[in-house]
């Protein structure tokens, strides 16, 4: 059992995917040497070599595109993309081919790919450094979204991913990697694609994933002292989404609020919104609240703690619902 | 614009069919293999007029016709050795042709019955891709996994990698990338640029104002201009940078200089963009008629083989037409079944209403169609 942070664990993980199958590759800029700028590929290219831990030109688009290539050639690319706000280049080969090339084939080709995407605000990065585009993707059919939280889920879920034989884009809270955990190599790891009661209560559930679950746990003990108790669930996977886990929850709590960090219209939580008021009508107290991101472009960084959703922001979604 | 000379342009058989030669791009072929690709010009030319044919008659609902572009496409897949890999954009039903893939599944494409129609890994043949240029960043990864595969194995020569694109493609970003990561990485790929003048309605001096094969400089690998109306010259220049590719000296880029002589698609209409008075031109650069009159020139066939193979190119158009009209509707549930490799809840769940949904209908008599 040793203490890693998560974007040590997340480096054990590629490390341990490496290892274990010799077609997989990883792909990005300055993961080489320089180990990628939060350091998540740190030494891999020493141990590895430049043919699989292979330091790309800065073109996103160029990535993602010679990636399909190499994945339709039998291997399983590992493609970072350095910051959340330069996949756009990258967005039509991973929307137009990545995403359709197993239905176009009618099955005969398979797409395991993973797109690595530092994520979210909170860091005090200039512009384009601090977005939530996660939606775009889980939007888009033949994808798969993940997001770890923390570094147990961060060591585990890459691996999964890798193994995965559908492209699975995989969203690293860049404001959480340097937090820390105690991590076991030999436990036995929850399905990929399964969400997580990371904490249980009676009066309602907050349903967050990546950067938001330690706020969000952070609000749920802070309010633990006033008596009420809340049930946070770390989604974890994005597209496709763990109903079942949130319904279950649902219908014991009777309320639902989402936290993202990403703008509430058309965000994740609309979209679970939807389906839980489809599926737990009878068991709602109240409508599903949201706490969100603004409709506004993400501010520069002297801002961004009124942008992102905090403790207090949080429990004042949870206020709203619990007075109905 | 500066459009280039005649002496940039490699060319081993003139319009008027008579052979010529050069230093470094040449063939040196058997009188069956000239008869075999005067064959394979006038098979192609068929299962394009066929299908035209077929979109104007309803059955597909487009086509994208490649008349004119035979020997370009001919020349240049006959090129390819089996464990060499093309890829093609949505023109390319000759270079299909050369790797074996059943022209009837191009049809099913453009009649809606498939987005795709093959196993790429089948015919070494991947699938047509519709956004232009993409396919030149999946053929420079394909390429590199073979040089991968190569260093890991110490082996000596390598397949290599065709990647097809056109004259408006030299504009995309991902065709640019695609070039600087051949390059960086030294990847045994070959890029073939149909240059036919026309991207729809824009006209070449829109996407360059030099001649494409020379943007290959600027990238530091070589490029070549060969006259693509020319099956020997396209098949001899084409062989050649495989060649070099195979045997580790990386990337080039071949120009097969030609004319698209028919519409962009079915859909599309020339005669609002460009004169009639050109299409005479190239007309007589025919690839299939000056390939007719060297093998009449040197009695490589004589009139029972032209019409021999004029009565095989009859036969393939009767099973094309008999084949695409037989085509049937896949089922709704098709849409649902390869969305993704593994189980997918989202996916299943809608299936099932779906399919729900579809059953709750009173069944009713089969609509008869024709």
């Amino acid at each position: 059992m040793t203490v890693v942070t998560l974007a040590r664990a997340l480096n054990a993980g590629l490390r341990r995917a490496l290892e274990d199958d010799d077609r997989v590759i990883l792909m990005g800029e300055d993961i080489g040497k320089l180990g990628g700028v939060f350091r998540v590929t740190d030494a891999l290219q020493k141990d590895f070599g430049e043919n699989r831990v292979i330091d790309t030109p800065l073109a996103e688009s160029g990535i993602v595109g010679t990636a399909v290539g190499l994945a339709l050639h039998g291997y399983r690319p590992v493609v970072e993309i350095q910051f959340d706000g330069f996949v756009y280049p990258a967005f039509d080969q991973i929307t137009s081919q990545v995403a359709k090339l197993h239905a176009r084939s009618s099955g005969s080709v398979k797409m395991p790919m993973v797109i690595r995407i530092p994520y979210g605000g909170g860091i005090g990065a200039v512009e384009h450094h601090s977005e939530s585009p996660e939606a775009y993707f889980a939007h888009t059919p033949g994808l798969r979204v993940v997001s770890p939280s923390n570094p147990v889920d961060g060591y585990w879920m890459i691996q999964q991913a890798i193994a995965c034989d559908d492209p699975v884009v995989f969203f690293e809270p860049k404001r959480r990697y340097w937090e820390k955990a105690e991590l076991d190599g030999d436990l036995v790891p929850d399905p990929l694609f399964s969400a997580r009661v990371v904490r249980p209560g009676r009066d309602a559930t907050l349903a967050c994933y990546g950067p938001m679950v330690r706020t969000c746990l952070d609000a749920s003990a802070a309010i633990a002292a006033e008596g009420v108790e809340l049930e946070v669930i770390d989604l974890r996977t994005l597209s496709p989404l763990d109903l079942q886990t949130l319904c279950a929850s649902v219908e014991r709590t009777g309320r639902l609020v989402v936290a993202h960090e990403a703008p509430t219209f058309l965000g994740l939580g609309a979209e679970i919104a939807a389906r839980v008021s489809e599926r737990c009508f009878y068991s709602l107290q109240a409508p599903v609240v949201r706490v969100a991101g603004f409709h506004a472009p993400y501010p520069p960084s002297r801002l961004e703690h009124h942008y992102l959703p905090d403790l207090d922001r949080v429990l004042d979604g949870v206020e709203r619902a619990l007075a109905y | 614009m500066d459009s280039g000379t005649a002496s940039e342009l490699i060319q081993l058989l003139t319009p008027e069919g008579e052979r010529l030669h050069h230093p470094v791009y040449d063939v040196d072929l058997s009188d069956a293999e000239y008869r075999a690709l005067f064959r394979d010009l006038v098979m192609v030319r068929r299962v394009d007029v066929e299908a035209t044919a077929l979109q104007r008659q309803g059955e597909l609902g487009l086509w994208a016709s490649l008349l004119g572009q035979e020997a370009a496409q001919v020349g240049s897949g006959r090129a390819l050795e089996q464990d060499d890999y093309a890829f093609p954009t949505y023109r390319e039903h000759g270079v299909a042709y050369t790797r074996g893939v059943d022209p009837v599944r191009l049809l099913g494409l453009f009649r809606g019955v498939s987005n795709g129609g093959w196993n790429p890994d089948e015919k070494n043949f991947a699938l047509y891709t519709i956004v232009i240029g993409n396919q030149c960043l999946h053929a420079v990864g394909y390429a590199m996994g073979i040089a991968m595969d190569h260093t890991r194995a110490h082996a000596e020569r390598t397949p290599a990698v065709l990647a097809y694109f056109g004259d408006g493609a030299s504009s995309q970003g991902d065709v640019n990338e695609a070039f600087v990561f051949a390059a960086s990485f030294n990847a045994p790929v070959v890029f073939f640029c149909q240059n036919n003048q026309w991207a729809i309605s824009e006209p070449l001096e829109k996407q360059s104002r030099i001649p494409l094969y020379r943007r290959a400089s600027g990238f530091g690998f070589p490029g070549v201009r060969v006259d693509g109306n020319d099956v020997l010259g396209v098949l001899a220049v084409t062989r050649k940078h495989l060649a070099d590719a195979r045997d580790g000296l990386g990337p080039s880029l071949i120009e097969a200089f030609t004319y698209r002589m028919g519409a962009h698609t079915t859909s599309d209409d020339p005669s609002r963009y460009r004169l009639a008075a050109d299409l005479e031109t190239w007309r007589l650069k025919d690839p299939i008629e000056r390939l007719r009159s060297f093998l009449w020139r040197q009695q490589l066939g004589d009139q029972s083989f032209f019409d021999e193979v004029d009565a095989e190119a009859e036969e393939l158009a009767v099973h094309l037409r008999e084949a695409c009209r037989a085509m049937p509707d896949p089922e709704p549930d098709a849409m649902f079944s390869a969305v993704y490799a593994e189980p997918h809840p989202l996916v299943d769940e809608e299936r099932a209403q779906f399919a729900d949904y579809l059953n709750s209908f009173e069944p009713v008599a089969e609509e008869v169609h024709r």
